[in-house]
Formats: structure tokens, C-alpha cells, sequence
């Protein structure tokens, strides 16, 4: 009985938590209130994508997760310990989070290896386990036969790949994407898509997914967060009802359009 | 694939011919406009006097060595005063901004002229010449460090600071590589100034090196001796340049200015 409720208490606990977060940027010349009453609950395994307008303050949103930036009111809880001790960042909670930016970022003394090695590194693993990792993930993200490449020898959607499975390199709990495929042309986009489902449901890691493709929100997300801008605040919830994992011709069916219907008009009314 | 073999293949083929017509150049406008030989002696005499160097290499390898001594010593204060400030006034802001007009001020004197100075306060010896050189090289190579340091991607920041990485992981996987480039930069450009600097000290002062060997054979109107020891000098140059570069090349091989052209 007290194992059953132990267990259920355990997943009471959700993954990530925003409550109350305010984000107001103040530089000399201008004061912008970034993100207001920010109230976001994300649970284990759970795949949510935030989509609003350019400026509507999703990348911050994002960043604040990451424990990158700090928010001006309010409270960041990864598994119910909170991001920051005042002002000092609480390290062992952000070691379980993973980010991919919109740039790669991939260090081009490094090759393929090493920069997916790299957050291990950091950590002090041994040589050869990271080795033994970085040739895993390579397999993971479609990059076998690349490990000793240099970032400048590989395609956009390869670095791509690299960043993610840099971020993955440490097993974190979450990953966190920035708008990871902004860059690529559409049809590397699909095919990035669907392998950053297969390896959400490998990694079985909790994302969160910043966006600006309705379409790519609907077919990854299991919830869609949609802000609304200046102040960025949270105007809707969408679930997605569709089992993972799902296909590319999911997107032609009417439930999925009614979706990105609904959702398009609501970001139209913010315009 | 045919084309880019060719374009690897064309600096061999390309220099050798160039320096083929340089040579024909030289010699038709010997005979052809009746040069005095005072003026350009015609490239056999030179050639002579360059076997005459090869048969008896104590004449001037005493004054080579002298000269290779004087760039590299003076080089290498230069490499390790220059890393050392540029990163210092790169990393300091407010101390850059403190001194930055003296720095240009400094950068701006043509140095060359302070070599007679130079030759007063510190003799006619090495170590005169060894000053030259390395206040020669050290300003390319401290302002280059100083851009390399402030040229670290912000966003390559941010992935260190994302992964909670401490100041000297930053350090040896960031910032060092990044600035390297810079500093080969500046090292390329500041080992052939270090020569010049040896060479125009040896012209203004002292009885040694290759700068010496050219004044005596401008004294004596050798001319065919003076091209001689220029063409030596020219050696030299090339030989220092190119082992830096080729530190370059072992020690980046990641980058921009090393990879093989190729055309995409």
C-alpha cells in the first residue's frame, strides 16, 4: 500500500515547473517585460512544444528552463528542486538538463567525436568511455562513419545531429531545443523531425521543443504551448491526441489540420 | 575531380616558370639595354658568386647563423611578450582603454628609426639587434592575440556555460583554440618583421651577420656579392616563414587558413 503510494508520489513530481515567472529586461535605453505569469507544469516523458510569434519571448521562456537566465520573479523547479539558490545557479539540477541552440555551436578544433564527447569531458570521464559513447550516439543520430569529420566537412542538418547528440552525450533527464532546425531546408527538416522523435522515445528524455512551424508543433508535441506576445504569457494549451510514435502522412488526415487550424487562427489574432 | 587536381598541381608548375621568366627578363635587359654591371650585374655572375658561396660556406655561414640567432632570439621575446600583453589588454577592458593611445602611439613610430638608439644605449653586438627584432614582431603578433581573444563566439560561450563548465575548462577547450588562429596570425606576419629588424640593425652597427655582408659588398661595389647575399637573405626568409607555417599547419589543422584550396 505505502509502496503503491510512494510510487504515486514519485510521479506527483513532475519533470519541470514554472510558477509565477516574470522576465523583464532592462538595458538603458529600453525596459522589456519579456514573459508575465508564466504557470507551466511539464511532466516525465512528456513531449511539449512552445510555439508563438517572433519576439513573443519563447526563446527566453527556453533559456530560463535551461537555468541560462535567471527570471525576475518566480520559481524554476526541475524534479521539485529548485533552478536557482538566490542568485546562484543549482549545478547538479542543471546537469540533468541538455540544450541544443538554434546554432549548432560545434567546435571546429574538435571533430565529430570530440564535440559530442565534449560535455563528458568536462564531467572527467575517461577517454575511452567517452569514445565509447560518442561512437554510440553517432549511430543514434545517423553520423556513423563521421566520428573523425570536422563540423566544416559536414552538411547543416549533420551539425545539427551533432549538437543533439552532444546534448545527449550526459544521458540528461530533459532536452531543451531552440528552434534546432530553423536553419535546414524543409525536406531535411521532415527527416530531422521524425529522428528527433525516435530518439525522444530511445532516450525516453523528457523535450521541450521551441518552434516556430505550427506543423512541426503538431506532429512532434504531445502538448503545444502557445504565447502570446509582448508581455509573453501563456494563452493556450493544446493537447495532441495522436499516439507517438507517428508517421509523416499523419500530417494530410483532417484531425491533425483541424489542430493547426485552430492553432493558426489563435496566433493570427495576436497579429 | 580532373580540375581540382589540376589546381593542386598548378603552384608547381606555375612558380618554377615564373622564376624561369624573371631570370630571361634579367639577363635580355642586361644585354639588350646595355646595363651597366655596376648596376645589374647579369644573373651568371650571380650565379658564380653563389657557387663561390656554396664551395666555401665559412665566408658567410658565420654571418647567417648571426642572423638567424638575432630574429629568432628577438622572435621569440616578441612570441611570448605578445601573448602575454595581448591577452592581458584583450581580457582587461579598462586597461586596454587605459593605455590603447599609447599603444598606438608606440605602433605608429617607424621603429625603424629607432635603431641608431638602440645601437647607443645597447652596443654593436647581438644584443642590439635582438631588441630590434623583437620590438619589430611584437606589436602584430600582441595586437592579433589581443582580436583573438576578444574573437571567442559568444554562442560557443554560451554551450560552455550551458554544460557548467569552470574557468579553465573554458579555458583549454575554448578559448585556447580559438585564439590560436590569431596567434599564427600575427607569428607570420612577425617573424619576417623580426628578420628585418635583425638585418637593419646589422646595416647601422657591427662587424656580423648577413646585413653586414651587405653593406661590405655595397662598399666594395660588388654588386654580383650583393645580389648574392640578398638571394641568401631571401633564403633565410623563406625558410623562417615557412617554419611557421608549418607549426601552423601541425598545430590547427581545423582551420580556415590551412585547409588545401579546392574549389567548391
Amino acid at each position: 500500500m505505502s509502496a503503491v503510494r510512494e510510487t504515486a508520489g514519485a510521479r506527483a513530481v513532475p519533470e519541470l515547473e514554472l510558477v509565477g515567472v516574470e522576465k523583464i529586461f532592462e538595458t538603458k535605453r529600453a525596459t522589456t517585460h519579456a514573459l508575465t505569469a508564466i504557470d507551466l507544469t511539464i511532466e516525465r516523458e512528456e513531449f511539449i512544444a512552445i510555439i508563438g510569434q517572433s519576439g513573443c519571448g519563447k526563446t527566453t521562456l527556453l533559456r530560463i528552463l535551461a537555468g541560462l537566465v535567471k527570471p525576475s520573479e518566480g520559481a524554476v523547479r526541475a524534479e521539485g528542486r529548485s533552478l536557482w539558490d538566490g542568485a546562484v545557479l543549482d549545478t547538479e539540477t542543471v546537469n540533468k538538463l541538455g540544450i541544443v541552440f538554434q546554432d549548432p555551436n560545434l567546435f571546429p578544433w574538435y571533430s565529430v567525436e570530440d564535440n559530442i564527447a565534449l560535455p563528458l569531458k568536462l564531467r572527467g570521464v575517461d577517454r575511452k568511455a567517452r569514445r565509447a559513447r560518442a561512437h554510440e550516439l553517432c549511430e543514434l543520430v545517423g553520423l556513423k562513419g563521421f566520428e573523425r569529420a570536422y563540423p566544416r566537412e559536414l552538411s547543416g542538418g549533420m551539425r545539427q545531429r551533432t549538437a543533439i547528440a552532444r546534448a545527449l552525450s550526459y544521458r540528461p533527464a530533459v532536452l531543451l531545443l531552440d528552434e534546432p532546425f530553423g536553419a535546414l531546408d524543409a525536406m531535411t527538416r521532415e527527416r530531422m523531425n521524425l529522428e528527433l522523435q525516435s530518439i525522444a522515445a530511445a532516450t525516453r528524455a523528457t523535450v521541450v521543443l521551441v518552434t516556430h512551424s505550427i506543423n512541426e508543433a503538431v506532429f512532434l508535441a504531445d502538448r503545444i504551448v502557445l504565447l502570446s506576445p509582448r508581455p509573453g504569457r501563456v494563452r493556450s494549451i493544446t493537447r495532441v491526441p495522436f499516439p507517438r510514435p507517428r508517421e509523416l502522412d499523419l500530417e494530410t488526415q483532417p484531425e491533425f489540420q483541424d489542430i493547426v487550424r485552430e492553432l493558426r487562427h489563435q496566433l493570427d489574432e495576436d497579429a | 575531380m580532373e580540375r581540382e587536381r589540376f589546381m593542386k598541381l598548378l603552384p608547381w608548375i606555375s612558380t618554377p616558370l615564373l622564376l624561369i621568366v624573371t631570370v630571361v627578363v634579367w639577363k635580355l635587359s642586361t644585354t639588350a639595354f646595355d646595363v651597366s654591371p655596376f648596376v645589374l650585374p647579369p644573373p651568371e655572375a650571380v650565379a658564380q658568386t653563389l657557387l663561390e658561396f656554396l664551395r666555401q660556406p665559412d665566408t658567410w655561414l658565420v654571418h647567417a647563423r648571426i642572423t638567424l640567432v638575432e630574429t629568432v632570439v628577438g622572435f621569440g621575446f616578441a612570441l611570448v611578450t605578445g601573448v602575454v600583453v595581448g591577452a592581458v589588454l584583450g581580457r582587461i577592458f579598462w586597461l586596454e582603454l587605459a593605455v590603447r593611445p599609447l599603444v598606438v602611439a608606440l605602433q605608429v613610430i617607424p621603429k625603424v628609426a629607432l635603431i641608431p638608439l638602440f645601437v647607443i644605449w645597447f652596443g654593436f653586438g647581438l644584443t642590439s639587434k635582438i631588441i630590434i627584432a623583437a620590438i619589430l614582431a611584437f606589436f602584430p603578433i600582441m595586437l592579433n592575440v589581443l582580436l583573438g581573444v576578444r574573437s571567442v563566439e559568444p554562442g560557443h560561450r554560451e554551450v560552455m556555460r550551458s554544460l557548467n563548465a569552470n574557468r579553465w575548462q573554458t579555458f583549454s577547450s575554448l578559448d585556447f583554440h580559438s585564439t590560436l588562429p590569431y596567434v599564427f596570425a600575427g607569428m607570420e606576419v612577425g617573424i619576417v618583421f623580426a628578420l628585418i629588424g635583425a638585418i637593419v640593425g646589422e646595416y647601422l652597427g657591427g662587424n656580423e651577420g648577413l646585413g653586414y655582408m651587405v653593406v661590405v659588398s655595397l662598399n666594395a661595389l660588388d654588386a654580383p656579392r650583393l645580389f648574392a647575399v640578398i638571394i641568401l637573405l631571401a633564403g633565410l626568409g623563406w625558410l623562417l616563414f615557412f617554419a611557421v607555417n608549418g607549426i601552423k599547419r601541425f598545430m590547427i589543422p581545423w582551420h580556415e587558413s590551412v585547409i588545401e584550396t579546392g574549389i567548391s
